[in-house]
């Protein structure tokens, strides 16, 4: 195949060229960054929080009327033991947040009580004895809390325990040498505070992007704290009994005390519920990129086959001399097909320049990441293959012009 | 001839339907794409004050030393703890000031309710409502002399006191939460301010409107401690509220009304003393670091356009350009396919003006094509937001009549520019070279 003369007819078709491969070049710089996005975006939606999602729900108990931290731990332990003795449930636990619930407690770690800079930042989870098994967390070393150990805390109270349970991730941080048990950490406290407990996961109450580096940094405090505004039951239903756990829970919870409110529009989320909130802008950004995309690139195959019917329109008497001087159907096919890929070639040379350029702007602008070069060369191949699909129709219609037409006046 | 330039757009348009329609939907999911981005963006950027935005101002005191900030960039705490707080409160150095902190309450069992109902509402001063021109429908705040007195009074929203008092005139009542009594001052108008640029720390800014506002004094007297962050640095045993409130936790938010540039600059230097004084009485050992940030500062600081809002904007709009591209090339084609009939009509007398004109009106009938087919699409993606936003956020889209123009406008004027270069190429054409060639 020559190229030579098609890029002669281009010479004719100057502002059509540009347009198509300006056309291609703006697709692939939007295509590429929007499926960086998209992956971006979803990468984060599969992340495990290490907890028995499928069995545990979560109830957000209010107050009513002004109580004293007796009266609130008082009923909050009554709550605890109605809960757990239903039949559906297998155990409950209290606590100030749970995994994704978007934003809670979190506390600076340093490794000496005079340390300025933190050394790390890990989310704190309040709670008792309980919680491990109703979050189906796996102890990988130490042991759980003792009943002796677990104290109620008010909400305005700075009670940092002398023992913790922390995630591997926390621990591996604090001890790179895999020693953690049973060392200590400081946790925006002068007293130091002993790890005797390491579970395998569990995921941070925030998803914020700030928080990205600390994402599976936890700890776990044998408090029970009596917040004056409310507290969050975390409840584990046996296994296929989460619906009836999840009806039954909160009316024995209404049961042992009226003056509560559990909100009926969100007072009561199976952990799917909790997860889909969590995420529903990264889902919603990812669902709005994948439609941009599709439409993108269905208008520019079809801005493709409409220019490329035209010029074979226009081109008919030329490709019936053509025809009439020995060329076969294939060389005009190829002639069309072979045209469109040097104009999307130049396209999406452009498009990868610009592809990373609006990266780069996106990166100063919105705190984007940088865009890894394999989804500018993913976007090529699929402008390529969009390209050389879109201009199939056309060029087969321009194969079949008989050589006749080199024989018409128009 | 507008009239025989529109046939003779309406004929041309038919003779390729499918180039047609695929110019029209092109621009149609262009301009939808971009209204629906634009909607969300419009609501969730917008001036939520802006006869006083430039007015209001917040005031930031560095009580945790540059090493302790929260991002590692040396600004001050988002927010004062209470002891910075009340020294501002007490300097009284502006028109009007007041501190606020969001309080979560809830209103006893009565009269038909067997059940309590939770409550959201802003301990703040007397100040907050001629400060944020908060409209009332019946009586009004509470003025210096309750702040002072520790009154139990309350302002409720105008939805708030429906459900409690069903719509009546309830001031003089009274209202239990949690079970202390407020005497009924004021229920406001439907006011929700968006994004509500006054409490920002901890908040997205577009939350559920507020139920309700009390004193911030009578708040603290009741031991009512804050709803929202609470953020501490020191490494403090605490225990109850004395020892909170005279902890280094920070979580009140502070407003000023500066009327000029004077009264702003005499603040600023107000805060630089107050903040040399507490370094002198070694309170703190760093130099003074402060801020005062008006509305519209303050809510870009605080990053309350979410993030996806301005990216889905941006990449709508960038859609949009590229299907614009593609009708200059479609219109490229179709005009230039006409050759023929422009270089005849060319030579019977007709001027390249009214082929300018001819081919303008053809491009901005596609263009209001695109733009009623926008329109649809439009309405349909509003309406289906809540996919691709926070709850939150998709309910704050909607279109109304300055969206449904803008939407047109664009259409077709982005049409009509896009037709430039195509029209131009055609009110080009030799009448000589294609009468020839006929």
């Amino acid at each position: 195949m020559q190229i030579q003369p098609i890029v002669a007819a281009l010479r004719h078709h100057k502002a059509g060229t540009v347009l198509i491969a300006l056309q291609i070049a703006l697709t692939l710089a939007i295509v590429c960054n929007a499926l960086f996005i998209i992956h971006q975006r979803l990468s984060h939606l599969s992340e495990p929080t290490g907890i028995d999602e499928a069995n545990v729900f979560v109830i957000a108990s209010q107050w009513a009327g002004q109580r004293s931290n007796q009266q609130i731990d008082a009923q909050i332990q009554a709550d605890l033991a109605a809960l757990r003795q239903l039949p559906a449930v297998r155990d409950a636990a209290p606590a100030n947040s749970y995994p994704l619930r978007g934003g809670g407690w979190d506390n600076f770690i340093t490794m000496k009580p005079d340390q300025v800079q933190k050394t790390t930042d890990a989310s704190v989870y309040l709670s008792d004895t309980h919680l491990i098994d109703t979050l189906g967390l796996k102890l990988i070393a130490g042991r759980n809390f003792r009943p002796d150990e677990i104290e109620p805390m008010g909400v305005r109270d700075n009670k940092t325990p002398p023992v913790a349970i922390v995630t591997k991730t926390l621990a591996d941080k604090l001890y790179p040498d895999g020693s953690a048990l049973g060392k200590t950490f400081y946790t925006m406290s002068t007293t130091p505070t002993t790890i005797i407990g390491i579970v395998a996961r569990l995921q941070r109450q925030e998803v914020d992007s700030w928080s990205r580096d600390y994402t599976y940094q936890a700890m776990l405090w044998p408090r029970r704290l009596d917040m004056s505004f409310g507290i969050y039951y975390i409840v584990r239903a046996k296994p296929g009994e989460l619906a009836a756990a999840m009806r039954e829970a909160p009316k024995a919870l209404l049961a042992q005390s009226r003056m509560r409110i559990i909100d009926p529009k969100d007072g009561v989320l199976s952990f799917a519920q909790v997860r889909h909130r969590a995420y529903d802008s990264d889902r919603g950004t990812a669902i709005l990129m994948g439609i941009i995309c599709a439409v993108l690139l269905v208008i520019t195959g079809a801005g493709i086959i409409g220019l490329t019917s035209f010029w074979v329109g226009q081109r008919r008497k030329q490709i019936g001399i053509r025809r009439a001087l020995g060329a076969t159907r294939r060389d005009i096919l190829r002639y069309f097909q072979t045209e469109n890929l040097l104009i999307a070639g130049a396209g999406v040379a452009v498009g990868a320049i610009l592809a990373v350029g609006v990266n780069l702007w996106m990166m100063r602008q919105l705190a984007m990441d940088r865009m890894p070069l394999p989804y500018v060369l993913a976007g090529i191949i699929v402008l390529l293959l969009l390209g050389q699909g879109a201009v199939f129709a056309p060029a087969r219609r321009a194969s079949r012009v008989s050589p006749v037409e080199a024989t018409r006046s128009v | 001839m507008f009239g025989y330039y529109l046939d003779l757009a309406l004929r041309s348009l038919k003779r390729n339907p499918a180039l047609t329609v695929l110019m029209v939907v092109a621009i149609g999911f262009g301009v939808a794409a971009s209204m629906i981005t634009y909607s969300v963006f419009r609501a969730v950027s917008g001036d939520p004050i802006p006869d006083k935005s430039a007015q209001l101002f917040t005031p930031q005191v560095d009580s945790w030393g540059p090493q302790q900030s929260f991002n590692g960039d040396g600004e001050p705490p988002q927010a004062l703890d209470y002891t910075d707080a009340m020294a501002l409160m007490h300097a009284h150095a502006a028109k009007r000031q007041t501190l606020l902190y969001p309080v979560l309450l809830s209103v006893m069992p009565g009269g038909d309710r067997s059940l309590p109902i939770k409550a959201n509402g802003y301990a703040v001063y007397g100040d907050f409502f001629p400060m944020f021109e908060v409209p009332f429908r019946y009586g009004s705040g509470w003025d210096a002399t309750q702040d002072e007195s520790r009154a139990p009074v309350i302002v409720l929203s105008e939805k708030f006191n429906r459900k409690l008092f069903g719509n009546a005139n309830s001031i003089g009542r009274e209202v239990n939460l949690d079970g202390h009594d407020y005497r009924i001052v004021g229920v406001t108008r439907h006011w929700n301010p968006v994004p509500r640029f006054y409490a920002l720390y901890g908040s997205s800014g577009f939350e559920e409107p507020a139920d309700f506002y009390l004193p911030f004094t009578r708040a603290l007297d009741l031991n009512i401690g804050t709803a929202g962050n609470n953020s501490c640095r020191k490494a403090a045993a605490m225990h109850g509220w004395n020892d909170w409130l005279h902890s280094d936790c920070v979580w009140i938010t502070p407003w000023v009304e500066l009327d000029n540039a004077a009264d702003v600059a005499r603040y600023r230097n107000f805060l630089e003393g107050y903040s040399a004084d507490q370094q002198r009485a070694g309170r703190f050992n760093w130099a003074p670091n402060v801020r005062l940030r008006d509305v519209v500062q303050w809510m870009a600081y605080m990053h309350v356009v979410p993030p996806e809002s301005r990216i889905s904007l941006m990449v709508s709009l960038g859609f949009f350009l590229i299907c614009l591209v593609n009708t200059v090339g479609l219109l490229l084609a179709k005009f230039m396919r006409r050759a023929g009939e422009i270089g005849v009509r060319r030579a019977l007398g007709a001027s390249r003006r009214e082929i300018y004109m001819q081919f303008l009106i053809e491009a901005g009938t596609v263009g209001l094509a695109g733009g009623l087919l926008g329109l649809l699409l439009t309405a349909v993606g509003v309406s289906g937001v809540g996919l691709l936003f926070r709850p939150e956020i998709a309910r704050l889209a909607h279109v109304d009549l300055s969206l449904v123009a803008l939407t047109l406008a664009v259409a077709i004027s982005a049409t009509v520019i896009a037709a430039f270069y195509p029209t131009w190429r055609a009110a080009n054409v030799q009448p000589a070279w294609h009468l020839r060639s006929n």
